[in-house]
């Protein structure tokens, strides 16, 4: 292992004691650290195809799916870890059946099928009363953890914990694949598509196997969310709930795989702080602090670290 | 299949006149959607908030109107006013921080509109609240024309008969003539097809974009201005707005203004029809459609294939 990533292993440990610590001293905040967690999930996916310079907007399509799957089978089978790859394995086919299509577009034409497809899945939950009970949502049984029935306190412990490792072992995992050839690839992909074929690389294959990871990871932030709400309604499926995953994306920071995290903590904290301070302009103090980043500080909260760091004389503990 | 037309007549009928006059609002905001994508290759996602406040502040000022007891036919103006007002105030500014992140990366810029969308959003609930807004005195003023279809007679609302299609054909046929006739509309063709050659010849291709940000703008309000005294006005009527201008500019490929007139009233029947046959394909029907046409033809119904950049 090298000596940045032994660092970066240290500094994603350190976080988790960190969000583990604020949830202990600020109950009411672990609620809103487990959502943010399990965004920062989902947006880990959006950064594996932002690289490749596609930028999705029907993504919240893949969370929506995980967690109503999640709340469908929740009755019959109230196990967190049953629940989870049920709802990435859901999310994941149908990201496979839907990535053969949308993988041969690029740009706005990716990006506006996406949110169509998204927006067709929205109006089926809410149309379909009987099914879903429109947008009266569905309600989560309580669920188990490993066969065990936990009390409200322990079980939103124990999903915080869930997200927690979820996220330390999906951040490595996109840390190994971004350096690896497909990862790499992804990347050509954004700077010229032709010479990646020209080398005789599949880029529909390349973005494909992307688009279905960014799928699965999508579900199991959504299983996270339904667990932790314990509420699923169509709100989760609208365009504007995949907007702010890539709003978070741009927030963070492309650059890193700390960057989904750190920019859903920063979503997720303004947006509750906001909407407490002023009810009907939370929106409108995101899209200011969204549009703040992208003209001063376009590599993100990432970036804005970065450079601080870089900037100090002794350069220590600059990743 | 003749014998279901027979039964069905009245709701067929129904379902045309509303398809039409829905089609028409649905363009006047893709078409400027279109007119701005052509100068600044970005989709422009506040568009909708635009309609939305269009909305607002024509219903607002019609209201005011109203309350003066001033002369009845002043609400038509009004509406136009006010679309006028809406695009001069918010369009120079948002083409202003558009143009600033030009050098931007695509997914940047497109998350630029996001970030308006969020702001405007916000804003128009500050403004006009978030209780439903109601204004109908354009509707009333006309009264309705009694249209017969088979046996039946239909009472439609004149408004939504003559001068929401004909605002939208006045448009169309305004448009095609500007961008093809007029020295100003051949400069915005020039510089859509190709910025750097246009301003090799001269054309200020920064004015030219500014002009058609406003211009767009302004659509898209009179869009909201004119479909204001047919519906209730409530939040979120931007980003319902927004999603389906683009699957009509997707449907009908990028740049084509006759292409989004076929296009919304393809998607406008094709919602209406939903509406009154299978309800709860309403809102799904639009995308199934975009879904469609892209399969078949991935550039757009009436796109040039160059237009797809892959």
């Amino acid at each position: 292992m090298s000596r940045r990533a032994l660092l970066e292993l240290v500094a994603a440990l350190a976080a988790a004691a960190i969000v583990l610590l604020v949830a202990a001293l600020v109950p009411w905040l672990r609620f809103v650290l487990t959502i943010a967690i399990a965004k920062g999930i989902a947006v880990l996916g959006i950064l594996l195809l932002l690289r490749a310079g596609q930028v999705s907007f029907g993504h919240a399509l893949y969370v929506a799916l995980a967690a109503y799957a999640a709340a469908f089978a929740a009755p019959r089978m109230p196990e967190a870890l049953l629940l989870l790859p049920l709802g990435a394995l859901v999310s994941g086919a149908v990201g496979l059946v839907v990535g053969l299509f949308v993988v041969r577009y690029r740009e706005i034409f990716f990006g506006m099928l996406n949110l169509a497809l998204s927006m067709v899945f929205y109006s089926v939950l809410e149309k379909f009363y009987a099914l879903t009970h429109g947008t009266d949502g569905i309600r989560l049984p309580a669920i188990r953890y490993v066969g065990t029935a936990l009390g409200p306190e322990e079980a939103g412990w124990a999903t915080l914990a869930v997200a927690i490792l979820l996220a330390l072992g999906f951040g490595a995992f996109v840390r190994v694949y971004l350096l690896s050839p497909m990862g790499e690839a992804l990347s050509a992909m954004k700077t010229r598509e032709t010479r990646l074929e020209f080398m005789g690389i599949p880029a529909r294959r390349v973005l494909l196997a992307a688009y279905v990871l960014s799928a699965v990871m999508a579900g199991c932030g959504g299983v996270i969310i339904a667990m932790t709400t314990r509420h699923v309604t169509p709100a989760l499926a609208y365009w504007t709930a995949s907007g702010e995953l890539v709003f978070i994306a741009i927030l963070g920071g492309a650059g890193s795989v700390f960057g989904p995290f750190l920019g859903a903590f920063g979503y997720e904290l303004t947006r509750t702080y906001a909407a407490a301070l002023v009810a009907d302009a939370w929106q409108m103090i995101l899209g200011i602090v969204l549009l703040g980043v992208i003209l001063f500080a376009p590599g993100g909260l990432w970036g804005m670290g970065r450079s601080a760091l870089r900037r100090r004389p002794a350069g220590e503990g600059a990743a | 299949m003749p014998g279901w037309i027979a039964d069905n007549a009245l709701l067929i009928g129904l379902a045309v006149l509303d398809g039409l006059s829905y089609a028409a609002a649905v363009f006047m905001v893709a078409v400027g959607l279109n007119l701005i994508f052509g100068v600044l290759r970005v989709l422009n996602i506040a568009h909708g908030s635009l309609y939305a406040i269009g909305g607002y502040s024509a219903a607002a000022l019609g209201l005011f109107v109203v309350s003066r007891g001033l002369p009845g036919w002043l609400v038509f103006p009004t509406l136009l006013a006010a679309s006028v007002l809406v695009g001069l105030v918010l369009g120079p500014p948002i083409e202003r921080l558009l143009r600033r992140t030009e050098k931007e990366e695509p997914v940047l810029q497109l998350l630029v509109t996001f970030a308006l969308f969020m702001i405007l959003e916000d804003l128009q609930k500050l403004l006009f609240g978030v209780q439903p807004v109601v204004f109908d005195a354009p509707l009333k003023m006309l009264g309705t024309v009694d249209i017969p279809f088979g046996q039946d007679v239909i009472p439609f609302t004149a408004y939504q008969l003559f001068v929401l299609p004909g605002i939208a054909l006045v448009t169309l046929a305004g448009l095609a003539w500007f961008l093809r006739r007029t020295l100003y509309g051949r400069m915005i063709v020039a510089v859509t097809t190709d910025r750097e050659a246009a301003r090799a010849m001269g054309i200020d291709a920064a004015k030219v974009t500014l002009l058609t940000f406003t211009a767009g703008a302004a659509l898209a309000a009179l869009g909201g201005a004119l479909a204001s005294p047919t519906a209730s006005l409530v939040p979120g009527v931007g980003a319902q707005t927004i999603v389906l201008s683009f699957a009509v500019v997707a449907t009908a490929g990028l740049g084509q203004i006759e292409g989004a007139a076929v296009t919304s009233l393809l998607i406008g029947l094709g919602r209406s029809f939903a509406v009154y046959f299978e309800p709860e394909l309403e809102v799904v029907v639009p995308y199934l459609i975009m879904v469609a046409v892209l399969l078949v033809r991935p550039q757009g119904l009436f796109g040039v294939p160059e237009t797809r950049r892959i």
